[in-house]
């Protein structure tokens, strides 16, 4: 799938939604019949949360059995006793260079988010605010850029990184995504309904330079959409596999390759790779505990609305 | 941030200097107007030459060897003309990657809609604990595709799998995940459908959230039920919101490739290429059998294939966009809240 989220056309101002105003319909709405949330509303989410969490336990589950309990008809759904000993083979492995592969994905996630909100930003505030010939139309090319399909680009690039010598390295996946056009236009919409435009020609009179304009009045209006740009990027990047898994060497790995390398080590010893599965996605769940709520409102932000 | 904040520590050119001579632009000015002029274009540049450089060098060479028998050794190629295309077209398992790809995409989109219509519906309900629901659907989004592959593998397995257990159970037959066709579509389907419901679901609920309110109040005055109301309001207030997702996950899905090649632990598609995708013949080709002319063919024939979906989902939205009275999935600017 894509490693962008699909949620770029955006038509109400951003910040209604990210920013938590136009929330506050509750009051409203309980007056209407048929609209209050009565038990089935509750019983039909609860379904959907339990299947939304059952693969995360049923990964624990199988991950802290051993190696028969696949195979176990009668198997327990109470977990047993050894998940600490299957993710400490799974760590240990050399083949599957788990801290390596730990350090990679973070390490690679972070610059690519860092230069992507960097360069969104910048182009954002640009395309958004500032008078320049030919604006729109790169506007327009930026936006068009987002329906090239990545297996366009993936024979060249790979013999440019091996012409290079860099492929196996993190490198290669690094540098071809440190910039997204999604971040642009993401950030060109929000800055667009934020920022009011008397406030950067009070600054132009003030006799402020384009940097300073940009530093003072955009950074800090961007911030809110440049922290889910960042998450949505960071997500994105982590779990991006194609490229990473045509690119990377097996000893120098980020985790989505390092896990299919599990499965390949440990085909027939599920316990051993789920409990791998499972301790591979514990530092996205611990950012999602943390950050879930920003994800929330910046998917609800960037949609469509009618 | 207030106006306050932007007062500048050395006025560099005073707009309205006292005796500022006429016509002639003192150092500073001249810098500030030329400040003026070429700051956008380096704020935008370096998009632009990333995108030169990882983006658009890449598709014309792609389109290049895709021409060349590839030599890895020397590096380089020999043209052959349409030779590789030919070969992919007439390749069995190009046309069984291209049904499966199709049969995946189908398998997984129209039930994650359904969904997610339903469960966008019910988040939109005067529920308790918003924030709480809102962020578990959320949950899968965050685990990697390799990581869902792997657990629904798993979960799907012929012999012991979870599902089939069930199945066997509830005394039906067990269903063979990996050896029929069909059966592996849906459980690659699953995969996907589990990852993004939520996902949609919320994009949906945003949507849903922008229809006025006064509508369901009117519906409710004038004697509609729940059902009627979601039917004749919010359902035709969604048509755009619904072709959006429609259109990107059809990009998506026609990319497909993590969650088949972890299928199993050859990755290569299964053994009778079941659920071979297109994607999945390109790794092959490409870095399997190491052919890279034959890849950068099959690339551009897919970039075709969604290129012409593309246009063709571009005309039905267009079509059905234009009753909406103008509302719709463009690229419209500076336009304000409609309500």
């Amino acid at each position: 799938m894509s490693t962008t989220p699909p949620i770029a056309m955006v038509e109400q101002p951003i910040a209604t939604a990210g920013l938590g105003r136009g929330r506050n319909r509750s009051s409203r709405t309980t007056k209407i019949r048929g609209y209050r949330a009565g038990f089935w509303v509750y019983a039909g989410l609860g379904v959907v949360i339990l299947s939304a969490v059952f693969p995360y336990y049923w990964s624990f589950l199988i991950g802290s059995g051993d190696a028969s309990t696949i195979s176990d008809p009668d198997m327990s759904w109470i977990p047993g006793g050894n998940f600490l000993a299957n993710a400490a083979s799974v760590v240990n492995d050399p083949a599957v260079n788990f801290w390596p592969a730990l350090w990679n994905s973070i390490y690679s996630s972070t610059l690519i988010a860092a230069s992507v909100v960097v360069t969104s930003t910048l182009a954002g505030w640009a395309f958004a605010k500032l008078r320049f010939k030919g604006s729109k139309g790169l506007l327009v090319f930026v936006v068009a850029t987002m329906a090239v399909p990545t297996q366009l680009g993936v024979v060249p690039l790979y013999i440019l990184f091996a012409e290079l010598g860099w492929t196996g390295s993190v490198g290669a996946i690094i540098i071809p995504a440190l910039t997204s056009a999604f971040g642009v236009f993401w950030m060109t919409q929000y800055l667009q309904q934020t920022v009011p435009d008397e406030l950067i020609e009070a600054a132009r009179v003030d006799g402020a330079t384009m940097l300073r304009t940009f530093w003072t009045i955009a950074v800090p209006a961007a911030r809110p959409a440049a922290a889910m740009l960042f998450l949505f990027t960071f997500v994105g990047a982590w779990n991006n596999f194609f490229w990473p898994f045509i690119v990377l060497d097996r000893r120098d790995p980020t985790l989505p390759v390092a896990l299919s390398l599990l499965q390949s080590n440990y085909f027939v010893d599920y316990s051993v790779v789920l409990a791998g599965v499972l301790l591979a996605t514990v530092p996205l769940l611990l950012l999602f505990v943390v950050a879930g709520k920003q994800l929330v409102s910046g998917i609800m932000a960037g949609a469509v609305k009618g | 941030m207030t106006a306050t904040d932007v007062r500048p520590e050395a006025p560099e050119a005073p707009p309205q200097g006292k005796d500022k001579p006429v016509r002639v632009l003192s150092f500073s000015q001249n810098l500030s107007r030329w400040d003026l002029k070429v700051s956008p274009y380096l704020y935008i540049s370096p998009f632009f030459i990333m995108f030169a450089v990882v983006g658009l060098f890449p598709i014309a060479y792609t389109a290049v060897i895709s021409f060349m028998e590839w030599d890895l050794v020397r590096n380089s190629g020999e043209f052959i003309g349409f030779d590789q295309y030919i070969w992919i077209l007439q390749n069995p398992q190009f046309w069984t990657a291209l049904r499966n790809t199709f049969s995946i995409f189908l398998l997984s989109s129209v039930p994650q809609l359904v969904f997610a219509i339903f469960i966008a519906a019910m988040l939109d309900k005067n529920i308790r604990a918003k924030t709480f629901w809102r962020t578990s659907v959320l949950l899968p989004y965050v685990m990697a595709p390799v990581a869902v592959a792997l657990i629904f593998s798993n979960m799907f397995g012929d012999n012991h799998g979870l599902v089939n257990n069930v199945l066997t159970d509830l005394g039906l037959t067990p269903i063979p995940w990996h050896k029929d066709p069909f059966w592996s579509h849906v459980a690659i389907a699953t995969m996907v459908n589990f990852r993004w419901t939520g996902y949609n679901a919320l994009i949906l609920l945003a949507a849903m959230q922008a229809v006025p309110r006064d509508y369901y109040e009117a519906a409710t005055v004038d004697g509609a039920g729940a059902f009627r109301q979601f039917w004749s309001i919010t359902l035709p207030s969604l048509r755009p919101t619904l072709i959006f997702v429609i259109i990107t996950s059809t990009i998506g899905g026609l990319q497909i490739f993590d969650e088949p090649s972890q299928f199993d632990n050859t990755g290569q598609g299964g053994a009778a290429q079941q659920w071979l995708t297109i994607t999945l013949f390109l790794y092959n080709i490409g870095w399997r059998e190491w052919n890279f002319g034959r890849a950068a063919a099959l690339a551009w024939i897919l970039f075709l294939i969604i290129l012409v979906i593309g246009l063709i989902n571009l005309l039905v939205t267009r079509r059905l966009v234009r009753d909406e009275g103008g509302r719709g999935v463009s690229l419209s600017r500076k336009k304000g809240p409609r309500r």
